[in-house]
């Protein structure tokens, strides 16, 4: 199964499941269903709870709160995830707000989804990864899970089970990408796979290795749209310098899933952290900081950070790979770890 | 003459209107003392409109209000304790004094501080009365200064789209706290709101009986109709947007302070019954401040499981 299609069974799935779940966003209705088609079929099976609304981020997003305090449960689609800008002072100052500020007379179980990420040529306004921005929001949950997790199952608990807002974040690139699920034997293609819970039972992390039971040379952290790149640098290495990476792919972005990381990081001593935004107080930044506190008696070298050029994602194909942070880039960032 | 029933709403209204007044003078005198700290929006010389308003609600109305909402608050529940707690940040507070002045919530009453976001998050609201099918209507307070944001105007456009019970009121006291309204408003209100087809009137009056016949006939067609309205009420406030920001002209406070609605209302109700209200409403807020004070200040140990302890 593809990416996208765990994402629209799970919605058909929530609203089955529950008459409280209303979909709203901009094309969101059939035929076109969607930017990304995450929402098709919806519209025509549920006509009363799939609103087209207006390009209008600010209301809409104000508006589904509106509807989640008084008892429904909205999925927000925002059709690029640079668009968030525009929902930036209803989820700042409204949706994360109400629940805390009200002395939790009121809950909010709000779910905007929304495309991030680019490798795709659609230049600097389409192509960002802002969910960074939204870090330091106290009462926000950021999800943003990698073709290694069942992202249909992790958006399901989303709107099913969370009762404040929740950030969904879906690696547009990752949209037409096959799961990667681990087999029988617990591998996912040439990688042993392990899930880890140690941070939250709902949103797991998946640790992927290519060897079982030996201690790795790095650890290597990535989320969302990263994993595939950092399972390639981790394979490639391997390959080239029997480097043993263990990588870390985090379903929760946030709050930080300290725990699903730290044994491995304080096991190795060596950590990179590949993101796809840039790396100035990014989600790297705040993950290095949080390792230190707890283990920077186990590092052996730097927490290294890779992450894109600080400047706007240009259009152009070769000017776009140059920004984004690559394969390459951590294969180097381990490889300096490591001192080959 | 007036029958039993019109004299018991006058004196009930008299009550509520004085109430505030005096609730809100008192925040002053809290300020001054050094017993409140932060900040407020208080409610004078607009009283006569939530009165008017609130007094028409059923139970399972929704009403949502903005920074200057104790008038709204105190006519909708009467709770002065509550809120008065809530402006001393003390435990009894509405909402245990984490939110403050303009931060107020108490069952299907909502209040925020950020001009405009209040006007969708109303909209999202009736939308759902809309689609259980109750009679609710969500009643939403925004001043003349908010019409300078966009999300106004795009939930004018939603509003009309989706036909949502909202009766929007506009309270317009002229100005977005100390600039005027022809400063920073082109046009009109109403062909603001007519622009996407909303129902649209305005009416100038401080008097609450007059303001009150008017929002009978507004909030009986809104339930039946199930359709949004504006309404805009052309008013003014007697006292400074916070605390000491008031720049206006004396002379135009001078004109507004003699049509203040209190007075208004007053000329219509035997002396030694305002005597007597003034004392009843004064011994209540006496009450809650000797309340009030005695209660303690919260601690953080209760809210800690909605704390992300970093690395925890």
């Amino acid at each position: 199964m593809r990416y996208v299609e765990s994402l629209n069974q799970a919605l058909h799935q929530v609203m089955a499941a529950d008459d409280r779940v209303f979909v709203l966003g901009e094309d969101i209705l059939d035929p076109y269903g969607g930017a990304f088609k995450v929402t098709k079929g919806l519209s025509s099976i549920y006509p009363d709870r799939v609103l087209a609304t207006p390009i209008s981020e600010p209301s809409i997003t104000g508006f589904a709160t509106g509807m989640a305090m008084r008892g429904l449960l909205p999925i927000l689609e925002i059709m690029f995830g640079d668009f968030i800008t525009l929902c930036t002072d209803q989820i700042i100052n409204s949706a994360t707000k109400f629940s805390w500020m009200y002395n939790e007379q009121v809950k909010v179980p709000l779910v905007i989804r929304t495309p991030m990420g680019g490798r795709r040529g659609y230049g600097p306004t389409h192509s960002q990864t802002l969910e960074t921005l939204f870090l330091s929001v106290p009462g926000l949950t950021i999800i943003a899970p990698s073709h290694f997790h069942d992202p249909g199952n992790l958006l399901r608990k989303a709107v099913l089970s969370e009762r404040g807002p929740v950030l969904f974040v879906e690696n547009k690139l990752l949209y037409p990408k096959r799961l990667s699920q681990p087999d029988q034997s617990g591998r996912i293609g040439d990688f042993f796979a392990e899930k880890l819970f140690g941070h939250n039972k709902d949103y797991p992390s998946i640790s992927l290795s290519l060897v079982k039971g030996e201690r790795a040379d790095v650890t290597l952290v990535a989320y969302g749209g990263m994993a595939p790149l950092a399972a390639e640098a981790a394979f490639n290495v391997f390959m080239q310098h029997e480097i043993v990476v263990k990588i870390i792919v985090p379903s929760l972005v946030k709050p930080f899933p300290l725990k699903d990381v730290l044994p491995s990081a304080q096991e190795s001593g060596r950590v990179v952290i590949a993101e796809e935004a840039v790396r100035t107080a990014g989600w790297g930044a705040e993950m290095a900081s949080q390792i230190c506190e707890s283990a920077f008696d186990n590092l052996s070298k730097p927490i290294e950070r890779v992450g894109a050029m600080e400047v706007p994602i240009p259009s152009s194909r070769p000017l776009e790979k140059t920004v984004l942070p690559q394969v390459s880039d951590i294969e180097k960032a381990i490889y300096r770890q490591v001192g080959v | 003459m007036v029958n039993a029933v019109e004299s018991e709403i006058r004196e009930r209204f008299y009550y509520q209107m004085t109430l505030i007044r005096r609730f809100e003078e008192r925040v002053f005198e809290l300020f001054a003392d050094g017993e409140l700290f932060g900040t407020t929006h208080t409610y004078i010389g607009q009283e006569a409109n939530a009165v008017a308003v609130l007094n028409h609600l059923q139970d399972d109305d929704i009403v949502v209000s903005n920074h200057r909402c104790h008038g709204h608050y105190l006519a909708r529940t009467g709770d002065v304790e509550g809120l008065l707690a809530e402006l001393m940040g003390k435990t009894g507070g509405v909402c245990g004094g984490r939110g403050g002045s303009q931060h107020l919530c108490n069952g299907s009453f909502y209040t925020n501080g950020v001009q405009g976001s209040t006007v969708p998050i109303a909209a999202g609201m009736a939308y759902v009365e809309k689609m259980k099918g109750t009679d609710a209507i969500t009643v939403l307070f925004v001043g003349d200064g908010t019409f300078g944001q966009g999300t106004v105007y795009e939930t004018f456009n939603l509003a009309s789209l989706w036909q949502v019970p909202l009766l929007i009121v506009v309270e317009n006291n002229r100005y977005a706290q100390t600039t005027p309204l022809d400063l920073n408003f082109a046009g009109s209100f109403v062909a603001r709101a007519r622009a996407f087809d909303l129902s649209v009137a305005e009416i100038e009056s401080n008097d609450v009986e007059k303001l009150y016949h008017r929002f009978g006939h507004v909030m009986k067609n809104i339930r039946t109709r199930k359709k949004p309205h504006v309404e805009i009420i052309h008013t003014y406030r007697l006292c400074p947007h916070s605390k000491g920001d008031d720049y206006r002209p004396s002379q135009e406070l001078e004109e507004w302070q003699a049509k203040d609605p209190l007075k208004i209302l007053g000329q219509r109700i035997a002396s030694e019954d305002k005597q007597e209200t003034e004392r009843q409403v004064c011994a209540r807020i006496e009450q809650a401040e000797d309340k009030v004070r005695e209660m303690p200040f919260p601690t953080l140990e209760k809210q800690a499981s909605h704390i992300q302890v970093r690395g925890a």
